[in-house]
């Protein structure tokens, strides 16, 4: 894994890139902007990404951090890609919920079933 | 102002995003001490965290000359905290909900939302600089040790 500065480790899997917050909380806005950039660059390099965000190491967030998925779902569907969350906590599935992003977003249990929906729909 | 002052603790920080962090280890100990459990303390940070950015961004417009209030309380049932900024104010009914239609895809508007979620009350003075919120514990009875059940 190749990790990136700031706070994301970045995975190739067959068909999928994998990219892992490395934080546990995600709150001020230089690091959300610095996730954004690492993350748009990873987006930007490839022609057309399936990307995988894993959550695991992400226990508190605020809601910016939507907001910086909101604008990175809209990155890769400008690049016809797509894209799945997976290894949500409880409690922050519990804000994706509340907030009815759970009906904008593809949310997997894990990386490996995110991996198998985007195999399947290849 | 109108909203009742929920005292015991006042803190004036710097406007700056990341000032909340030590006023939240400060109402974090005390959550604890009062047996707060682990899905309160989570809202509470959550709000915390929501409210003094607004103040920071949309109250005080990032002006690092102006100052963010913060008042709060404490016991064994529930917690109390008054954050007010000093910008001109706004009117939280203006705010679109962001669930629904094109605003589902906006970056923003969401943080209002969560802290009347996670709240059980939320409420702004006429100025709208200032808003006060309450959360009562959660299951309170089942949190308290065996002595306090009595």
């Amino acid at each position: 894994m190749t990790t990136i500065q700031p706070n994301i480790g970045v995975e190739y899997a067959e068909n999928a890139t994998i990219v892992s917050f490395t934080d546990e909380k995600i709150l001020e806005e230089k690091d959300i902007n610095s996730l954004q950039e690492s993350i748009m660059s990873v987006i930007d390099q490839a022609e057309r990404i399936n990307l995988i965000l894993d959550f695991r190491n992400v226990k508190f967030l605020s809601s910016a951090v939507l907001g910086l998925l909101i604008r990175i779902s809209k990155r890769i569907y400008e690049h016809n890609g797509r894209l799945r969350l997976c290894n949500i906590d409880s409690k922050i599935y519990e804000i994706f919920k509340i907030t009815r992003l759970t009906k904008t977003f593809d949310i997997y249990r894990d990386v490996k079933s995110a991996t198998k929906d985007l195999a399947e729909v290849n | 102002m109108t909203s009742k002052t929920p005292g015991n603790y006042s803190i004036t920080v710097e406007s700056k995003p990341s000032a909340i962090a030590g006023v939240f280890e400060q109402i974090q100990s005390k959550l604890v001490n009062n047996n707060f459990g682990k899905d309160d303390i989570f809202a509470i940070h959550l709000t915390l965290e929501e409210a003094f950015l607004n103040a920071v961004k949309h109250g005080n417009k990032m002006d690092p000359s102006k100052k963010v209030k913060v008042e709060y309380s404490v016991d064994e049932d529930k917690v109390e905290i008054l954050i007010t900024d000093q910008g001109p104010g706004f009117k939280p009914e203006a705010v679109e909900d962001p669930r629904f239609g094109e605003n589902l895809f906006k970056p923003g508007g969401r943080g209002l939302l969560l802290m009347n979620s996670y709240m059980d009350m939320v409420k702004y003075n006429p100025e709208g600089n200032s808003v006060h919120m309450i959360r009562y514990k959660e299951k309170p009875y089942l949190t308290k040790s065996k002595d306090q059940k009595k």
